[in-house]
């Protein structure tokens, strides 16, 4: 049989990243996927030698603009816990409610990519309407669509004012109103799941034998969410983590769609229990030793190390982002599949090029 | 006749070519972004397409890189002439918050020639589809006049 190579990207109109694969393919069945990375490489962890450590935080929002909040989130943790800083009640909940508004953009936006990939061009075009009212959110909140900068070190830059709250509620009822009409659509439609169901499975034994993480490693059926660990406001909320056992594209967009709806109802919780107080401590000195944060991104665990010497500068900042840990998904899942279904299994890892490369 | 045909089509229904160089995807999304209902730069009959050779606008974000230079100068030397670039965020303007690290060249006009800037960080949906509206006047305008900044 004759065995044809076929470049995947780097510009492919079903992927806005640069994301480039070589596929081998005997008749139209993959036998290999070698993935090329380093098109997004920017050097970003070396700007901690030049921009001083409060500068850092807007630099590490720009290491992806989906997830942006929860890098900034993750990054102000690390620096807190270096330098011991109490962060003030209201700000932990203000940062979890921004951070779940996060996540469920990012799920959107996945959602609707994810159906565009098997050419359901009305579900694209339906999800992301949605998708723009919690950016409606985001804007009238924090002052931007997507990187909204409302993190420094020791606390939130802005503040909710009362009447937003309950503004913010109605809203997120009209929302959950119709993801819930495009549900049905999404996972019970027979074209969604002919395109998705029982492709690219991957078991519970090899998802956690290839490290995966976040929504890709849930619907394997492992209960793993950093979540759980209860940083900012999650200790004080009901949470449980979102996990399907089917472990094929279908399950992954299943975890996914539940995850939006969790996201709604935490936002839910932490606007009913959140308490005045002050949202920014002062912060004096600069910080001094090593610490290791860990939070959940949309796409997975994303993990800080962070080396401060006392100095204005740190010393050394290393990002590990959830898509690294899920490349091999992708490389394990593609052999064997046929070359239609490569984009449908590209995006149901969800990758995210630019944090994997930074 | 005929070229008075296609100067009128391309202005009134462009297509355009989405290249990510190095960006935070912030900038993508919001592009993406253009296409859907709420924004619905269709309207304008502006389509995007995958290939290369059937656009007339290349819509670039992000800073260009060592690795991703070639790629770039590629698909502007595919496309059909008369092109038009667009430049997106601050990113590639300028290399943005970027511009000190190791791996980036700078902003876009670096490596190929850019008709409109649009600024911000990232750039709203609105201020890029009056950035392409705006670049949409150079294909009827003489070369003088090119390089125009969107609000
Ligand atoms: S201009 Fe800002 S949002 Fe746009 S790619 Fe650059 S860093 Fe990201």
């Amino acid at each position: 049989m004759l065995k044809t190579v076929i470049p995947f990207g780097p510009q492919h109109p079903v992927l806005p990243e640069p994301l480039h694969l070589k596929l081998t393919v005997e008749d139209e069945v993959i036998t290999e996927a070698i993935p090329a990375l380093g098109f997004v490489h920017r050097g970003l962890e070396m700007l901690a030698n030049i921009r001083d450590f409060k500068q850092m935080t807007q630099v590490v929002e720009r290491v992806c603009g989906i997830c942006s909040m929860i890098h900034a989130m993750c990054y102000c943790q690390g620096i807190e816990a270096i330098m011991g800083i109490e962060v003030p009640r209201r700000a932990t909940f203000l940062r979890t409610i921004w951070s779940e508004l996060n996540r469920m953009h990012s799920h959107l936006l996945w959602l609707g990519l994810f159906a565009d990939s098997f050419g359901f061009e009305s579900l694209f075009m339906q999800l992301w309407k949605i998708r723009e009212k919690v950016l409606d959110l985001n804007e009238a909140t924090a002052g931007n669509r997507i990187i909204v900068s409302v993190n420094v070190i020791g606390g939130v830059r802005r503040d909710l004012a009362p009447e937003q709250i309950s503004w913010m509620l109605a809203e997120l009822a009209e929302v959950e109103q119709e993801i819930n009409r495009l549900g049905s659509t999404l996972l019970t439609d027979y074209t969604v799941k002919k395109r998705t169901a029982g492709k690219g499975v991957i078991t519970k034994d090899k998802a956690f034998e290839l490290g995966l993480a976040g929504p890709t490693l849930r619907a394997s059926g492992v209960c793993q969410d950093m979540r759980m660990l209860g940083y900012a406001a999650f200790d004080q909320l009901d949470f449980e983590p979102v996990v399907e056992t089917g472990g094929d594209c279908y399950a992954r967009s299943k975890v996914r769609f539940r995850e939006v709806l969790q996201s709604i109802d935490l936002i839910r919780q932490a606007l009913s229990r959140i308490d005045q107080s002050e949202i920014r401590t002062k912060v004096k000195g600069r910080p001094q030793g090593e610490t290791v944060c860990r939070v959940e991104q949309p796409r997975g665990e994303l993990f800080y190390y962070i080396k401060a010497d006392g100095t204005k500068n740190l010393e050394r900042l290393r990002i590990r982002t959830p898509t690294f840990a899920n490349i091999p998904a992708l490389l394990s899942i593609l052999p064997g599949m046929w070359l239609s279904d490569v984009p449908v299994a590209v995006l149901s890892i969800d990758p995210c090029i630019s944090c994997t490369e930074r | 006749m005929f070229k008075k045909l296609i100067q009128k089509a391309r202005v009134k229904s462009p297509w355009l070519l989405h290249y990510d160089c190095s960006s935070c995807n912030g900038c993508d999304i919001e592009v993406l972004a253009c296409l859907t209902p709420v924004y619905d730069i269709e309207r304008f009959g502006i389509i995007n397409v995958g290939n290369p050779m059937h656009a007339d606008l290349l819509l670039v974000t992000g800073t260009v890189n060592y690795r991703n230079r070639k790629v770039l100068l590629n698909l502007h030397d595919q496309m059909p002439d008369p092109k038009l670039v667009v430049a997106i965020g601050s990113c590639a303007l300028s290399g943005g918050i970027f511009r000190e690290a190791y791996n980036v060249i700078g902003g876009v006009d670096k490596v190929i020639p850019v008709d409109v800037y649009v600024p911000g960080c990232p750039a709203k949906p609105e201020a890029i589809i009056d950035g392409v509206t705006l670049g949409l006047n150079v294909f009827t305008r003489s070369k003088e006049g090119r390089k125009t900044h969107a609000r």
